[in-house]
């Protein structure tokens, strides 16, 4: 029987042709929006745990929150400072438990890049963010004038690229974190006192006094279990003049809130998508009774069962539908994979495309999907030509 | 083996005001049987398509039994119902028959895959060339003229030997050497095969190959003592 399935589908090509599309345009739909979500939610969660801290310590007068936001998410440039005592006045507050400070630097156009790049300097004693997330690729710590990359700056391992006219070795490439991060360059506090003196030699100047040599851009806090963290957020603030403490939490929330619309969005055009295309599967699967009636007649007439008809019908229509999966699958995997980077970009999240298993899960899943639909569209079908009637039939399409 | 039907009937809803069933086919009994051709002739509307299928357990009576040797068809489950059929009863309906998606040769073998059977496509080209259509083996159905389906769709009846065999106006389509070709070969595979042959038709061509001659009308048969004698 499964052979006459076959030779059924090849030689009724138009028809087949039509069907596959129906349930490859359901798959397309699935794969890609889901790709996008599950892509949007890693990308959150790859954030939230980059920035790894509870509270981060930025100049009151430096940034908005909005646009401090925009530096982890899109990668924007930007370098603001205060005095590095901050970061020892933020551990006599009780309930932090950590202070990592880092010091942030724009520049203007290194060799390795055609955009600005931003520069993270971090001091590796008191740092817990960024250097476990350094640590997956590079064995050792950060020397002098050496520096790691993010994932999306063109620089390869060994390669020489100059900042302010300083040569710095690119040792380390990061793994991908969807977000703003990926355009950063990581080097320890020493090589950032070049940098930044390099800088001051170009007339950009990140002293906040005549005669202060020593800043920071941001102090990550981490506070200790069983504080209250909004609790110890305000006793930085009340502590530390010209200040702003930002729960991370609370940045997240932002893009958080911001990604669920988003998933929204494209959970219902999802659901519209299917319940439109099911309707029309059902509706072609209804006329194709019709149509071949006789055939199944004449297939009951020479001694097939009701259950094997059904099951013809029903194989059939999986098949359609695992060709028409794997096609949507496909399209979806080379569109979603292809326009990553504008995808990013328009709708301004952290995007970070799940792992190769989750990844072939999904594709897999959405295959058996589309077959277990297009059959479930067919089973009226398969139904009524199962119980057709040779004599009727015969002497109808006579 | 012996098929026999007792007191069956079928009526049909019709929506005529006062009466709305009618009878298709009046109570009746008959017996087939082997190494012999029945023949069943009457008008258009007379009942006898009506009464082959309910013969050929394609069509449950409104009342009685068909039996074949002891078995009652309709008390069967459909897939014990359907397996027995395709190994013991061949059917050629009046109507096109061709599964217009497999070729000519795959349509004859076709009642044996079904059931994963040994196609037997060596004598499925005996009888092809015997009634002149061995070079459409490979020819799709809609290339084929009427007569040409209909020799198709008896040889797929008589490849599948049956033990007995139905042939709704088997010569409906064909001149008269074809049908002096496809009475005779249903003639001879009831007596050398020892297979029984039921024919249903209107025409007058298979009275002289008749074992057993019956006749229909308005829902009701009557037996007939063939002129013709019944053997060639």
């Amino acid at each position: 029987m499964s052979s006459l399935s076959v030779k059924n589908l090849k030689r009724k090509p138009g028809r087949t042709i039509a069907l596959v599309l129906l349930t490859a345009f359901l798959a397309l739909a699935v794969f890609g929006g889901s790709m996008v979500v599950l892509s949007l939610r890693n990308g959150l969660q790859s954030l939230e745990a980059r920035l790894g801290a509870d509270i981060i310590l930025v100049p009151s007068e430096a940034q908005s929150k909005v646009s401090f936001q925009n530096m982890f998410l899109q990668g924007t440039t930007g370098a603001f400072y205060m005095d590095a005592s901050v970061t020892e006045k933020a551990l006599e507050v009780p309930g932090v438990e950590k202070a990592a400070p880092q010091v942030f630097l724009a520049s203007l156009k290194a060799d390795c890049c055609s955009i600005k790049i931003q520069v993270i300097g971090i001091d590796p004693e008191k740092d817990f963010t960024v250097q476990p997330w350094i640590a997956r690729s590079l064995t050792g710590e950060l020397g002098e004038m050496e520096v790691a990359v993010g994932c999306k700056v063109e620089a390869d391992i060994g390669e020489i690229i100059r900042i302010y006219e300083q040569r710095c070795k690119v040792i380390a490439r990061l793994e991908p974190t969807g977000t703003g991060l990926d355009t950063a360059v990581y080097c320890n506090m020493d090589t950032m006192n070049q940098l930044l003196a390099a800088a001051e030699a170009k007339g950009i100047s990140h002293k906040i006094t005549s005669d202060d040599d020593s800043v920071v851009s941001a102090v990550y806090i981490k506070v200790k279990d069983g504080y209250d963290i909004d609790t110890v957020n305000t006793a930085l603030t009340g502590k530390l003049r010209k200040v702003t403490a930002v729960r991370t939490r609370s940045m997240i929330t932002g893009v958080s809130d911001s990604l669920a619309g988003v998933s929204r969005t494209i959970t219902a055009m999802i659901i519209v998508i299917w319940i439109l295309a099911f309707v029309i599967l059902l509706l072609a699967y209804i006329l194709i009774v019709r149509e071949r009636s006789r055939e199944f007649a004449v297939l009951r007439l020479l001694g097939a069962s009701r259950k094997m008809l059904g099951q013809m019908a029903l194989l059939e229509s999986s098949l359609c539908g695992l060709t028409g999966g794997v096609i949507g699958v496909i399209i979806a995997a080379v569109g979603v994979f292809s326009f990553a980077v504008l995808i990013e970009h328009s709708l301004g999240l952290p995007y970070l495309i799940p792992t190769f298993s989750t990844v072939m899960l999904l594709g897999i899943g959405t295959i058996l999907l589309s077959a277990a639909v297009s059959a479930a569209a067919s089973a009226f079908a398969a139904w009524r030509l199962s119980r057709v009637n040779p004599g009727t039939a015969l002497r109808e399409g006579n | 083996m012996i098929l026999k039907a007792e007191g069956i009937s079928k009526t049909f809803f019709r929506n005529t005001g006062s009466a709305n069933y009618f009878y298709a086919v009046s109570p009746l009994s008959i017996e087939i049987l082997p190494e012999s051709v029945t023949v069943l002739t009457g008008r258009s509307g007379s009942g006898k398509t009506t009464l082959l299928n309910m013969l050929a357990g394609i069509l449950e009576p409104t009342e009685g039994k068909v039996l074949l040797d002891d078995t009652d068809l309709y008390s069967l489950k459909d897939d014990v119902l359907s397996r027995l059929r395709n190994e013991r009863i061949g059917v050629v309906p009046q109507a096109r028959s061709a599964v217009d998606t497999l070729t000519v040769m795959e349509n004859i073998l076709l009642p044996a895959r079904l059931y994963g059977k040994h196609a037997p496509a060596e004598e499925a080209r005996q009888w092809m060339e015997q009634f002149g259509i061995d070079s459409l083996a490979d020819a799709m159905p809609r290339e084929l003229s009427g007569g040409e389906l209909r020799r198709m769709a008896i040889i797929r009846a008589v490849v599948q030997d049956p033990d007995i065999l139905f042939a709704d106006e088997p010569t409906g389509d064909l001149d008269d050497e074809n049908t002096e070709k496809v009475l005779s070969a249903l003639y001879s595979f009831a007596h050398d095969q020892k297979k029984a042959v039921f024919i249903v038709t209107h025409e007058n061509d298979a009275l002289k190959y008749a074992d057993r001659l019956y006749k229909m009308e308005k829902g009701r048969i009557g037996l007939q003592e063939n002129q013709s004698g019944g053997a060639l």
